[in-house]
C-alpha cells in the first residue's frame, strides 16, 4: 500500500469549466439509473486534466456531484495513484516505469536523468515546470524502458534520448510520443518478422462466408428479447 | 519462416499498427464478417463452439471461456445480465492487451457483441488501465464507428440490442482482479471481494456477470469464422490455440507476436527475439508469465513449452505469456526485490497477511541484495512467503510470494554467497548501482 495524504495547501474552492462539465455528464449516462457512483474515477481524472491535481474542494463538487459521502470520494482520490494530490508541473508531469523489465532494460538511468534535471523525484522542480515520479509497470515492457509523460507513453528510450526530450519539452515543444528508435509499435527492432502475407490486407478475408463452421443446420429461434 | 504460426492464422493481423485500426481496415482484414450468421446460432451453440475450441482466458488464470460463460444464469430476470472486458493489463511484463486495444479494437468489440449474446447480456463494460489514454481514445473511437455503422446500439443489424461503455480505473493493479475490477467499477476503492457470491451470480451491481480479459474476447470471432477445430488445431490439447506473446528483458530484440501455444520458449526467443543479449549460453533466468509466476533457469527454459502444462510442471506458470528473460549480467536477486516492492505498493490492504507481508518481504529482499541479511533470514523469509501464499482473499498474496520463492528454489546459494561476502567485508558489487551508493 502507499500512504496518499491531501496536500496542507488546498485552494477556497473548485468550479468546472463548461467542456469539464458537459463531459462529467457524458461519463455519468454511461451508468445504468442511480448508479452515477461510477463516473467517479473518470470525472475526478477530468478535475485533474482541468485543474492539474486534485483538490479537496474539487472532491467535495464530486460528492455532492454523485450524491456520494465525502468520505467516499476522497478514499478513491487517495486509493488510485493516479490521481495527484498537489500540484504538479506546469509544463510536463513525467513518470518513469520503475518496474523490472523497464528496470533490466535501464530504467535507473533515466531516473538519474530525471534526478539531475529535474530534482528529488515526487517534488516539483525549482522552475515549478516539471514533476516526476517513479511509477509501477505501465504496460508497455516490450518497449523498455519507457516514460509517460502528460498522458502519453515515450518508448525506447536511452539517458541520451530521453534528456533530449526533458529539453524538448521544456523549449515549449510537444514531442511527438512513441519509440525513440522509431520502432514500429511493439514489432522487434528493425522491423516485423511476422504478418508480411499480402493476403491478410488484400481484402480477401472480407469475402462473405458461405456458411459458418459447425452451424447447426436449421438456425433456431433466437434468445428471447428482454424488456 | 521465424516461429511455428503462419501468416494466414494469424487473429491480429494489425498487432504492429501497419494498417488502419479503424472500421474499414478492421473489416477489409475480416473483422466482423459472420457475425450475423453467428448470432443466428443459439447461445449454448456458441458456448459449445468455444469449448471445443479449447480456448483458455488469457488472462492469466486460464480459465476454460466456453465452460465460464455456461455459468451464467439460463433466463434473464429483473436483474440484467453484463460482461465486462479486463482492460487493466498491469502484470508487470504484460503488453499484450494494449495491441488489442490501439490497433484491433474491432476484434474486440465484435467479441463482446457475441460473448454477451452467449451470456444473454445487452450492456457491456471494458474497464481499461487508466494510464492507457491513447489506447482509451482509439477504442471509443472504434465504438463510435461500430455505433455509427449499426453493428451494436439498439437496433443494430446483429438483431440482438447491445450497448458497450469504456471505463477506466486510475493506476491500481488490483483492479485487474475481477472482483476489485467490479467495486472499481462501481465507484469505489479497488478492494477484492469475498468469493462466494462468484460473478456469475452477483457481480456489477449485484447483477450476473462475466469477466474475461481483452485478448479472449478478441479471439472469439474468429474462432467461430474458422472453426472450433482450426483453433484446437495449434498448440498440445488442454492447451490449444494461438496466443500473444509479450518478451521483454534481455533479449536482442524484444517485442509482443502471436504465435501457437507449446512453442518452445527457446525457439520464441531466438526466432522471434533474436535472442539472449549475448547468446543463448549467456542466459540465467526467465519469467515466463508475468511477474507472478516463479522464475525458471536457463538449463528449464531450453526444454520449456510456451504453455500451461510444461510451466506447471517446471512449478512456474503460463500467466499472461509475458516473457521476462534475464541474462547472467542481470542481477536476478535484485531483479526480484524490485517486484517484492511492486506487491508491496500495490496491495490493497485489506488483509494482513498481505498488507504486513509484502511490506517486509520487501524489506528483507533489499537486504539479501546487498548480503546485509543474516543467513538464518533465509528460511524466515521463506516461511513468510509461504503464510501469506493462499491465505488472503485474492491472488495477489500468491502473486507476492511465488517470485521470491522461486528465486531461492534456484538461486540460493547465490543469496548465500552474497551474505558471506558481506560479512567477510566484500559487499556484493555485481551488476546496477548498489543502494549505498545512492
Ligand atoms: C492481482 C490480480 C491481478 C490481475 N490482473 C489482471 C489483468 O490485468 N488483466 C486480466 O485480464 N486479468 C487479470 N487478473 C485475472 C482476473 O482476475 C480474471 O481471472 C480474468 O480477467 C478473467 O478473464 P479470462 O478468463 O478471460 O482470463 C488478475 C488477477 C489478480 C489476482
Ligand atoms: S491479498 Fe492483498 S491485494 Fe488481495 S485482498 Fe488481500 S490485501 Fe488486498
Ligand atoms: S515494466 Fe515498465 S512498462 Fe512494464
Amino acid at each position: 500500500m502507499s500512504v496518499r495524504r491531501l496536500s496542507p495547501n488546498q485552494p477556497a474552492s473548485f468550479t468546472f469549466q463548461p467542456e469539464t462539465l458537459e463531459k462529467a455528464k457524458w461519463w455519468i449516462a454511461k451508468f445504468p439509473q442511480g448508479r452515477q457512483q461510477s463516473a467517479v474515477i473518470p470525472i475526478l481524472w477530468l478535475i485533474q486534466k482541468q485543474d492539474g491535481w486534485v483538490s479537496e474542494p474539487a472532491i467535495r463538487t464530486v460528492a455532492e456531484m454523485l450524491g456520494m459521502a465525502r468520505i467516499r470520494v476522497l478514499e478513491v482520490a487517495t486509493f488510485y495513484t493516479m490521481f495527484m494530490l498537489e500540484p504538479v508541473g506546469s509544463v510536463a508531469l513525467v513518470q518513469v516505469c520503475g518496474t523490472t523489465p523497464c528496470q533490466l532494460r535501464g530504467s535507473e538511468s533515466l531516473m538519474a536523468v530525471c534526478k539531475s534535471k529535474i530534482g528529488p523525484k515526487d517534488h516539483l522542480s525549482a522552475d515549478g515546470k516539471f514533476y516526476w515520479q517513479e511509477v509501477e509497470c505501465l504496460g508497455a515492457c516490450a518497449n523498455a524502458p519507457m516514460a509517460a509523460i502528460n498522458d502519453y507513453y515515450y518508448e525506447d528510450l536511452t539517458p541520451e534520448s530521453f534528456d533530449a526530450l526533458l529539453d524538448d519539452f521544456a523549449a515549449g515543444k510537444a514531442p511527438a510520443p512513441g519509440s525513440a528508435t522509431k520502432r514500429q509499435g511493439s514489432a522487434p527492432e528493425g522491423g516485423p518478422l511476422t504478418l508480411s502475407d499480402p493476403a491478410l490486407y488484400d481484402g480477401s478475408a472480407a469475402k462473405p462466408l458461405k456458411k459458418i463452421p459447425n452451424a447447426a443446420p436449421k438456425a433456431k429461434a433466437k434468445a428471447e428479447p428482454t424488456a | 519462416m521465424v516461429g511455428i504460426l503462419e501468416d494466414k492464422d494469424r487473429i491480429f493481423t494489425n498487432l504492429y499498427g501497419l494498417h488502419d485500426f479503424g472500421l474499414e481496415g478492421a473489416k477489409r482484414r475480416g473483422a466482423w464478417n459472420g457475425v450475423r450468421e453467428i448470432l443466428s446460432q443459439t447461445p449454448e451453440w456458441i458456448c459449445d463452439q468455444v469449448k471445443n475450441s479449447g480456448l483458455r482466458g488469457r488472462g492469466g488464470a486460464g480459465f476454460g471461456t466456453g465452460l465460464k460463460w455456461t455459468f451464467m444464469p439460463k433466463q434473464e430476470s429483473e436483474r440484467p445480465h453484463y460482461l465486462v472486458v479486463n482492460a487493466d493489463e498491469s502484470e508487470p511484463g504484460t503488453c499484450k492487451d494494449r495491441e488489442i486495444l490501439r490497433n484491433d479494437p474491432h476484434l474486440l468489440i465484435e467479441g463482446c457483441l457475441i460473448a454477451s449474446y452467449a451470456i444473454r447480456a445487452h450492456a457491456c463494460y471494458i474497464y481499461i488501465r487508466g494510464e492507457y489514454v491513447f489506447e482509451r481514445e482509439r477504442l471509443e473511437a472504434a465504438i463510435k464507428q461500430a455505433y455509427e455503422a449499426k453493428l451494436i446500439g439498439k437496433d443494430n443489424v446483429h438483431g440482438w440490442d447491445f450497448d458497450l461503455y469504456v471505463t477506466h480505473g486510475g493506476g491500481a493493479y488490483i483492479c485487474g482482479d475481477e472482483t476489485a475490477l467490479m467495486e472499481s467499477l462501481e465507484g469505489k476503492k479497488g478492494q477484492p471481494r469475498l468469493k462466494p457470491p462468484f460473478p456469475a451470480g452477483a457481480g456489477i451491481y449485484g447483477c450476473p456477470t462475466t469477466i474475461n480479459n481483452v485478448e479472449t474476447i478478441a479471439t472469439v470471432g474468429s474462432i467461430l469464422r474458422r472453426g472450433a477445430e482450426w483453433f484446437a488445431g495449434f498448440g498440445r490439447p488442454n492447451n490449444t490455440g494461438t496466443k500473444l506473446m509479450a518478451i521483454s528483458g534481455h533479449v536482442n530484440r524484444p517485442c509482443v507476436v502471436e504465435e501457437t501455444m507449446s512453442i518452445p520458449l527457446r525457439q520464441l526467443l531466438e526466432e522471434h527475439c533474436g535472442g539472449v543479449r549475448g547468446g543463448w549460453g549467456n542466459l540465467k533466468a526467465v519469467i515466463p508469465g508475468g511477474s507472478s509466476v516463479p522464475m525458471i533457469t536457463a538449463e528449464m527454459a531450453e526444454s520449456a513449452l510456451m504453455d500451461f502444462d510444461s510451466l506447471r510442471e517446471m512449478r512456474s506458470g503460463l500467466g499472461t505469456a509475458a516473457v521476462i528473460v534475464m541474462d547472467k549480467d542481470a542481477d536476478v536477486v535484485k531483479s526480484i526485490a524490485r517486484l517484492s516492492y511492486f506487491y508491496k505498493h500495490e496491495s490493497c490492504g485489506q488483509c494482513t497477511p498481505c498488507r504486513e507481508g509484502t511490506g517486509w518481504m520487501w524489506r528483507v529482499m533489499e537486504r539479501m541484495v546487498t548480503g546485509e541479511a543474516e543467513m538464518t533470514e533465509i528460511d524466515m523469509l521463506l516461511d513468510v512467503a509461504s503464510q501469506v501464499e493462499g491465505h488472503t482473499i485474492c491472488g495477489l498474496g500468491d502473486a507476492a510470494a511465488w517470485p521470491i520463492q522461486g528465486l531461492f528454489r534456484h538461486f540460493r546459494h547465490e543469496v548465500e554467497d552474497r551474505i558471506t561476502q558481506y560479512r567477510a567485508g566484500r559487499p556484493h558489487v555485481q551488476g546496477a548501482t548498489l543502494v549505498a551508493a545512492e
